[in-house]
């Protein structure tokens, strides 16, 4: 998890002398489908879009392992227990390989944790949801890490070579964590009367929230053509949405349970399920810091860096000594 | 004789249980990304160990009992556990310092089980844990010796924890007459037989990480394994069981 589109658009020209040349040579390795890799040459434009992209997208990863969290202790038998343990793991390498791609940039990870703390950096808005009940981890996996699968596997193309990397890494393991999750709806829904209501209920509240996973609608979004052009982007934030509810929605009916939209309905000419209008001011109100969760995602981050600061400096403390043990060996022989 | 075999299965189920949940307690909380997924892999070790002995426990008492039915439906009462696993995480230097004195104890535990148990159901868990634990060593280990050698903040912590944990350490040595008897027929090794090698361990890690093997009494922290426990694992296995509870004989 989870890339989110917020199109945000670069608008600094910090182009020099000599660079239409290079520009060229870079625009024509994107179109012929080939890889930038981390000592090409780019626009600056580019390196600033990707590292606000990536980053961003890590540090969703890394705020999304709080909310399943919640649910950690709780866990209802040790199969699950043990399941939703490696699931949140695998959340934390997802953050690790994209702050690495990142990294590969020009940028440092603790410069990327302080633009999170401080509020300048974005994340997914779906974390700044609760987490009531334990059927709400089904349907993180199956609805939330399910869109992020939709938004991703373009990314597996994308032009800057250590992200779509990164990208075909994840999406193996996000494909098995949202199957994780559809399968506890199924065993949910097939269970007793309170836990199919569990999972109706988890599925009424997460729906619009994971519709608005992929960002604005495209009527309402600064269209970035750089994006396009750069392949970064490859779909629109609506053409995404729309696979996410036709592939979704069937799959909501097997398990028996209705979506809370009274206007979705199959479009029998195009094939594809109409929904009714998203909330966009609940979405801007949420990504600007508002969502119920924000404060405490935050903080519960914060709180976590100054508890490990200790240890980190020792860490760094007792690497140094024993470089200059070494040293002090090595000047000895 | 299978009465016995099936405590032994239990309490080898609830220490791994116990302290495989107190690392999943660390989750979103460690000191970096990387310690994030290291301690994850430490408590799913434990965690998939619990249900291995629970899983054989059941069998050996043929009444039906699963693995869910042991963690999720006794009381800490019936718990068997070393106090050791269930005291809190305390900071990280402590978490890392319980989890090398147990492992450096449960590595030798289950060489000794893998290679001369006479029940194939302890041996071949035994095989299987006997390399997660050499890891946990390892970790653990490694995390003592560069804290006890970082800065004076951290070696006083980790100064703090040895002496702190040091007195619930003689329980791990405890044998009731069930334990000692099957013991005496080779079906689980004698604990006092592990002890040199459990010292030597420590003594290693110890003197790189610059801290002094505390000499006061290791056995004032101790009851866990008749079930008098201290006043920590009673909330812990009450979040824990919370919602298997809540629903019984619901399927998850
Ligand atoms: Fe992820
Ligand atoms: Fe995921």
């Amino acid at each position: 998890m989870y890339t989110q589109a917020l199109n945000t658009k670069d608008t600094s020209d910090t182009s020099r002398p000599g660079d239409s040349a290079r520009l060229a040579v870079f625009q024509a390795t994107i179109d012929a489908e080939d890889k930038i890799e981390a000592n090409d040459w780019m626009p600056e434009a580019y390196r600033r879009t990707l590292v606000r992209q990536i980053s961003q997208h890590a540090h969703s990863e890394v705020i999304g392992m709080q909310p399943e969290g919640n649910w950690l202790t709780r866990a209802p038998s040790l199969r699950r227990k043990a399941a939703l343990l490696a699931k949140i793991q695998d959340e934390a390498g997802h953050g690790l390989y994209l702050y690495a791609a990142a990294e590969t940039l020009g940028v440092r990870r603790e410069e990327l944790y302080a633009q999170l703390l401080s509020g300048k950096a974005k994340y997914s808005s779906i974390f700044n949801y609760p987490t009531e009940t334990w059927a709400d981890i089904g349907v993180i996996g199956w609805l939330v890490d399910g869109a992020a699968i939709m938004n991703q596997i373009p990314l597996c193309r994308c032009s800057y070579g250590p992200y779509a990397r990164a990208m075909i890494r994840v999406c193996k393991e996000e494909s098995f964590h949202q199957r994780q999750g559809y399968e506890i709806m199924l065993t949910l829904c097939r269970g007793t009367a309170a836990q199919k209501a569990m999972a109706q209920d988890a599925l009424n509240r997460w729906w619009w929230p994971a519709l608005m996973m992929f960002g604005p609608s495209d009527t309402d979004s600064i269209h970035s053509a750089d994006s396009v052009r750069w392949k970064i982007k490859r779909f629109s934030n609506d053409e995404l949405r729309q696979r996410f509810i036709d592939a979704t929605v069937p799959q909501g009916l097997h398990l028996g349970l209705t979506f809370p939209d009274p206007a979705l309905r199959l479009d029998e000419a195009s094939g594809h399920w109409q929904h009714g209008e998203i909330d966009w001011a609940e979405f801007k109100r949420v990504l600007a810091g508002g969502g119920p969760m924000n404060a405490q995602r935050l903080a519960h981050r914060r709180q976590t860096e100054d508890d490990g600061a200790w240890v980190r400096e020792a860490a760094l403390a007792f690497a140094e000594k024993r470089r200059q043990a070494k040293v002090t060996r090595v000047a000895a022989e | 004789m299978s009465r016995a075999e099936a405590q032994q299965a239990i309490a080898l189920g609830d220490d791994a249980l116990v302290l495989g949940h107190r690392l999943s307690q660390w989750s979103s909380r460690a000191p970096t990304l990387e310690e994030d997924i290291a301690l994850s892999n430490l408590a799913l070790d434990l965690i998939g160990q619990a249900r291995l002995f629970y899983t054989l426990a059941g069998e050996m008492e043929g009444e039906g009992r699963s693995e869910d039915d042991f963690a999720y439906f006794r009381d800490a009462s019936a718990f068997r556990n070393v106090i050791l696993v269930e005291l809190p995480n305390g900071d990280f230097a402590q978490t890392m310092m319980r989890q090398l004195l147990f492992a450096a104890f449960m590595h030798p535990y289950f060489a000794a089980t893998a290679e001369h148990a006479t029940h194939a159901g302890f041996r071949d868990i035994a095989a299987k844990a006997v390399k997660e634990m050499a890891y946990h060593v390892r970790h653990a280990g490694d995390w003592v010796i560069r804290l006890g050698d970082g800065t004076a903040a951290s070696h006083r912590r980790t100064r703090a924890a040895l002496d702190a944990l040091w007195p619930a350490t003689g329980e791990l040595f405890e044998m009731d007459a069930d334990e000692t008897a099957l013991a005496a027929s080779g079906v689980v090794p004698d604990r006092a037989t592990l002890h040199a090698p459990w010292q030597a361990t420590l003594d290693r890690v110890l003197g790189e990480a610059g801290l002094a093997r505390p000499d006061g009494d290791a056995h004032t922290l101790t009851g866990g394994r008749r079930g008098a426990h201290t006043a920590h694992l009673a909330p812990m296995l009450e979040d824990m069981q919370s919602l298997a509870r809540a629903h019984p004989g619901a399927t998850w």
